[in-house]
This record gives structure tokens, sequence and C-alpha cells, in this order.
């Protein structure tokens, strides 16, 4: 991604047809936007119809009722309240959140010290990361489908390996107690991989003469790992929170795939009751709502993530 | 290069045998923790079903018989969704890139009138999540504005939408800025129109962008599974993620096993393939995204 072309300063410089008359020169304008145009015309057309009339289209449906037969009815504030009257919105919240804050201690701390030490390590390098890095190629209904089966609480290879070292077995997906830990273990196992590479990728950008400048002044290992590897990684680490928060809230595949909601909802997330109302319920007015409400509570986090990487590259 | 552990540390004996006890441990993990499983994989897809609800499980097949590969195969029917996933795939990835590199290169070098408010609407969809728009574009697919078809159930439901990906055009169109305007400007001069221009020199001069930008589509349209379960409803047109999906509770496990492999591999063999550039797209895309 480094070129070494230095960019062009933006002046006006085209001495070989410099126009000469102002009438030459609005049309060499207008030919000029045409071709850009003509260029930018499928593009223009894909976000229209894909992207920008659904965006727009979306905050209309939070606020209407839709069969598809009649024509759409204005409710107003309607499709927000049957929301708040189903038990499961609460429940999906909750369950969101919960597997939200999960992956954010065990997906966001492990990647990270996994990366840290395997900076340290000079031999191997190119096993760690091919092995690291598979799951995130599987896809997430491979990996979904086969976490299942390892799941079983019968001849399933977790319960099995809990057997060979003489633990008891446990329910995995099959108790509400320990169903969205084991979904989020899944999702750790097959996500891990880039952000330990990308962790990684930033660690061997720490210039070195930091490490032994601390070392001279008698830092210790913790210390030279408090007061250099982690403010130098602090902004990575940062734009990652931020970019996991959003993915993890918008988690649908594993409890799709793998318990479709239950034991007992609770693996019910707010993309699988989204998915419901839509497609199940046939109700688009209270799903476009939920939505909604996604998009405001993440919304924010993505700007925030925005600002952050456009402001530092510039 | 220096890291946390100083070399001197390293260099004495109780630093040696530090280095070399971690060094084992992480490789023992990392094995059992991402080989293991797949390995565990590719070994019970060869055991009989009947094996396979054993408890304890067999460490071992105790005939290694890949028969469930080719019985997988043809009990799912899975030449036919391999084949509907590689075309939804290589659509997507074609259409993207005549979608994308001409809009990067008009927003990058031919700068139009309202040129910056484009790329700006562009960059706004990335904020929104992508389940936020589920609803409305897939209402938008069944019932296209103004050309009023129904794209459920063909690959363009999927294509078309893919297209209208901000995040490929900003980068396509980062790497053209740091093409020098001399060298388009020349061209010009040489009597190239702009159609030339992108061809014979932009696009050249940006293979790797380019294989960044091909393997990130590629990949996930073959990962994708929300929006093609919503769009390819009939069981014929859909993707290898979806049939599985569907086919899990009533097939027996070995013939699952072997087509969650048969699912994997082209994912894999290009991971093997292209793992540079694909690392070189992921720390690319992460941080200066």
């Amino acid at each position: 991604m480094t070129t070494t072309a230095v960019r062009a300063p933006d002046v006006e410089r085209r001495p070989a047809r410099a126009p000469r008359r102002p009438a030459e020169r609005l049309r060499r304008k207008i030919t000029e936007n045409l071709t850009a145009y003509g260029f930018l015309c499928a593009a223009l057309i894909c976000f229209a119809l894909f992207s920008w009339y659904p965006i727009i289209r979306g905050v209309l449906l939070s606020f209407q009722q839709v069969n598809f037969v009649t024509p759409a009815e204005w409710v107003g504030w309607q499709n927000f309240v049957t929301l708040f009257n189903d038990p499961l919105f609460g429940i999906a919240w909750r369950n969101t959140l919960i597997f939200t804050g999960l992956a954010l201690v065990i997906g966001f701390a492990i990647p990270f010290a996994v990366a840290i030490v395997l900076n340290e390590l000079r031999h191997a390098k190119a096993y760690f990361r091919l092995v690291v890095y598979i799951p995130v190629m599987l896809p997430p209904v491979v990996v979904a489908i086969l976490w299942k089966w390892f799941y079983d609480p019968g001849p399933g290879l977790f319960n099995s390996l809990l057997h060979t070292v003489g633990l008891p077995p446990l329910a995995w997906l099959n108790s509400a107690d320990t169903s969205m830990l084991s979904l989020v273990l899944v999702a750790t196992w097959s996500a891990m991989g880039s952000a330990t590479l990308i962790y990684l990728a930033a660690l061997q950008t720490i210039p070195g003469e930091l490490y032994e400048a601390a070392e001279l002044d008698g830092a210790n290992v913790w210390q030279r790992l408090r007061y250099v590897t982690i403010p130098q990684t602090r902004f990575v680490l940062l734009i990652m929170m931020l970019l996991q928060i959003v993915a993890t809230m918008q988690v649908f595949t594993e409890p799709y795939v793998m318990t479709g909601g239950g034991p007992e909802d609770s693996t019910v997330t707010l993309l699988l009751l989204l998915y419901r109302y839509a497609f199940t319920y046939n109700d688009f007015g209270t799903a476009s709502a939920l939505s909604l409400m996604l998009f405001v509570v993440l919304g924010a986090f993505s700007a925030l993530y925005l600002r952050l990487t456009r402001t530092r590259v510039q | 290069m220096r890291t946390l552990i100083s070399p001197w540390t390293l260099r004495t004996r109780r630093g040696r045998t530090g280095y070399w006890l971690v060094f084992a441990l992480v490789i023992a993990l990392f094995t059992i923790a991402f080989v293991v499983p797949l390995v565990w994989m590719l070994l019970g897809a060869m055991k009989t079903a009947p094996e396979l609800a054993r408890n304890p499980p067999t460490l071992l097949p105790e005939h290694f018989d890949a028969g469930a590969y080719t019985e997988a195969w043809d009990f799912m029917d899975l030449a036919r969704y391999f084949k509907n996933t590689v075309i939804v795939a290589a659509g997507a990835w074609l259409i993207q890139l005549a979608v994308q590199v001409p809009a990067a290169y008009a927003l990058s070098k031919l700068r139009p009138v309202l040129g910056k408010w484009i790329l700006g609407l562009m960059l706004a969809t990335l904020m929104l999540p992508a389940s936020a728009l589920l609803v409305p574009t897939y209402l938008a697919i069944t019932d296209v504005p103004l050309v009023e078809v129904n794209l459920v159930n063909s690959p363009a439901a999927i294509w078309l939408p893919a297209a209208a990906n901000a995040f490929n055009i900003y980068l396509l169109k980062r790497f053209f800025d740091q093409i020098p305007t001399d060298l388009l400007d020349a061209a010009r001069i040489d009597g190239a129109g702009s159609v030339t221009t992108m061809v014979r020199i932009v696009l050249p001069l940006s293979r790797p962008i380019l294989a960044v930008v091909s393997i990130f589509s590629i990949v996930a349209a073959w990962k994708d599974f929300i929006w093609p379960l919503l769009v390819l409803q009939d069981p014929e047109v859909q993707t290898l993620s979806v049939a599985l999906q569907r086919f899990e509770p009533d097939t027996p496990i070995n013939l699952m096993l072997a087509g969650l492999v048969i699912a994997s591999v082209p994912m894999v063999v290009a991971f093997l393939i292209f793992q540079r550039q694909i690392l070189a797209g992921l720390t690319a895309g992460s941080l200066k995204g």
C-alpha cells in the first residue's frame, strides 16, 4: 500500500492545451464533467437504489404500517410502542449487551495478549499467522455448524476433552446459563485472527529505542508493557474496540444457526428479533423501528470510528 | 528488532530456557485451538454415523473412508450449491470492479462538480450498521424502484447491493490519489482519452489495490450468510452457506461434516495462495480505512 510517488500539487497545469476563449473553456468544463459522471453513473445508481433510498425508506417505514396490499399507513410511534410492549424486546437488548460485554472481555483481551506474545517469538512466525487466520476464512455458517457439533453434550469434542482431564461435562448450548458464553467462544475463535494480526502489525511499528530507553531507566517488563506498549498501541486498541462493539451488537449467524434463540430465549439477540419481526411476522414497520434504534446506538460508535480514522490518516 | 524483552535477557541461560518454554507452550496452544478443531472435522467426515454417535468418541476413524465426501456431494446436491456460490461470488467481484474502479477514478482524477459531496454521501453510508438497512434494502430488492422488477432469487439481488460498497471506493480512490497527475497529463497530451488513461495507465499501476479489493469482495460474497438467506429463498438458487444451514437438521452428521469441509476448501486454498495480499489488505483496511 505504500507508493513512493509524490503527490502532485493541485494546480492547474495543462500548458499544452490551455483554452483561450471563455466559451471554449466552458465547453471543455462541461465535457470533462460529462465524462466524469459517465464514469460515476453506475456507482450512483447502485448507491441510490440500494443504499441512499433504503436509508430514507427505513426511517419512514419505522413510522408506518405496511402489508403490501393496502397503501402504507402512517402510524406515528405505534411501532415503537409495539416493541416496548414485547417482552422479548428487553430480553433481546439484555442478551445482546451480554454478548457484546462478554465478547469485549474475552474477544478483546485475548487477541492483544496473543499478539504481544507472538511479537516476542522469533521462530515459526509463519505458522502462527497461518493457523490463527484460517478460522477467519471459513464461512461463518460452517463454523457455527461445526461448533454446534463440538458442543454436543454427549459425544461432543468439548465434553470429551473435559472428561479426559477429569472435569464434569457442561450443557453448553443446552442451558440458558452457558448458551451465551458458548456463542461468544465461537465468535471469538472465528474472529480473533484478524484482531491478532492487526495488533501484531501495530506492535511492530513501535520503535525499539523506546524499549531500550525504558530499560535504561530501570523499567521492568510490566512497566515497559504499561508505559511503552500500551500507549503506543492505544489508537489501534480504541479503533478495534469500536469496530468490535459495532460488529458484536449485530450478531446473527451464530444464534440463528446454533440455538435459534433458545434455550428459554437466552440467545435471542436484537438481530434475531428483527429477523422474526420482518420475515416471520411480516411486520416490516416494527422491524424498521428496531433497525432505527440499532442505527442510533451503533451509528454513534461508527461515526466516532470514521472520525478517528480519517483525521488520523490526514 | 528490539521488542518488549531485551536481547540480552534472551542471551542468558535463563532467558533462553524461558523463551523455548514459552515457545513450546504457544505452539501447543495454537495447535490445540486452531488446528485440532479442523483436523477433528476432517477426521469426523471419515467416520461412520454410528461411530460418531459413540461416547467417548474414537480418536481416529476405524476405517479411513473418504466416501462421505462423494456421498455428501450427491446427498445434498452440493454441485448445484457450489455452482450457485461461484456465480454469486464471481458476479459480485466483477460487478464491484466494473462499478467501483471507474467511480473511484472519476472521484480521484476527473474531479467533477459535486465530487466531494458524492464521496461524502458514499462514506456516510459506512456509518450505518449493515443490519439497519436489511429491511429497506430487502424491500428495494423485492420491488426495485423505478424499474419495478423483483430480484428475489436472482443473483443480481446480491451483486447490485454489493456494488454500493463505499469502503472499496474509498480504498481505490486513496490509491489513485497517489498516482502523479503529471503521468495522466502526459497521456492526455499524447492523445489518450479518459478511458484509455484509466485502462492503460491507472489500472496497471494499481495492481496491489485491485488485488486487495478483489479478494475482499470474493471472500465476503463466499462467506456471507444473512443477506443470501433473505434474498435467495428458492432452494434451487441458494448458496452453500444457506443450503448447509437448511440441511443441517436432517442430514447425518458425517455427511454434514463432509459438506462443511467442501464449503471451506476454496476459502482455505485462496488464503494459502493469496496470504500476502489478504494480510496486507487486513491492515490497510482496518488501520487506515
